[in-house]
């Protein structure tokens, strides 16, 4: 009994230990949840980049996992149906999120010269989110698809190891 | 800081054949969002553009955001027009650049 006692922490440290894991908390969480996109920033991100133009649904094909077990580092490949001709061509590709504390992930340009509108690369998605791909054509037209991903290991968030 | 850049272009191609390119490079992608273990946030520290070109002829050009994982990867196609060099370059926000070129025979 008596050992046991001694190894008790007090109910003094107990809440000590409580509060500053508390502090701690909220001070990580302040500046994220100020920072974190929005599906209004979304949209201007999209104004921004593509202009006034309509985005329809149709011809682009976004492949994500649609579980995710680390936000960290997330394959992602897009591939846009053109001829890729010097007269019908994908002039532009973005990527875009809701959640993640900006919109933007990757714009790429690309050209008659890349004979297949696809790309692959690894983002990041901070939360369980919708993904958004739009390609402009040379036409001016652009074309969207979307994929709901579900993140159970979020980035941006984590420590860095000491 | 940049780190080592890892490239894979076909050493050799048929003419008007479409190739894969794949591109690699060491890089930390720091978002500028994280909390350092001081309670200071870890400044910002991004490659912002990545640029590939085939005989001086841009063929594609990507503009990363802090979204985009560290080590960026990428891959893209272009057409084997001709025997030349591929390069490509990344450039981070504080204007380093590291160059990275492979030879391509078309025949």
């Amino acid at each position: 009994m008596r050992r046991m006692d001694r190894n008790r922490p007090s109910r003094r440290k107990v809440l000590q230990a409580a509060g500053a894991v508390a502090g701690t908390g909220a001070l990580a969480l302040l500046p994220l949840r100020s920072a974190r996109a929005t599906p209004e920033t979304m949209r201007d991100a999209v104004h921004a980049a593509i202009g006034e133009a309509t985005v329809q649904k149709g011809k682009v094909k976004l492949d994500l996992p649609p579980l995710v077990e680390n936000g960290n580092s997330v394959p992602c490949t897009v591939t846009v149906q053109s001829p890729m001709t010097a007269t019908d061509y994908v002039k532009a590709i973005h990527i875009f999120n809701e959640k993640n504390p900006q919109p933007n992930v990757i714009s790429v340009k690309l050209g008659p010269r890349a004979g297949q509108a696809k790309f692959s690369t690894r983002i990041r998605l901070a939360d369980t989110q919708t993904v958004t791909a739009i390609a402009e054509m040379s036409d001016g037209s652009c074309w969207s698809d979307d994929i709901y991903v579900i993140v159970t290991l979020a980035a941006c968030v984590e420590e860095p190891k000491p | 800081m940049i780190g080592r850049a890892l490239i894979h272009v076909p050493a050799s191609a048929k003419h008007g054949e479409v190739i894969e390119i794949k591109a690699l490079i060491s890089h930390v992608m720091e978002t500028g969002y994280r909390i350092g273990i001081t309670g200071q946030p870890i400044p910002r520290d991004i490659i912002n553009d990545f640029v590939c070109t085939y005989n001086g002829e841009e063929v594609f050009r990507a503009k990363f955001y802090p979204a985009v994982a560290a080590n960026p990867f990428m891959s893209f196609y272009t057409v084997a027009t001709e025997s030349g060099t591929i390069a490509m370059s990344w450039t981070d926000q504080h204007g380093e650049t590291q160059v990275q070129t492979a030879p391509i025979t078309v025949g």
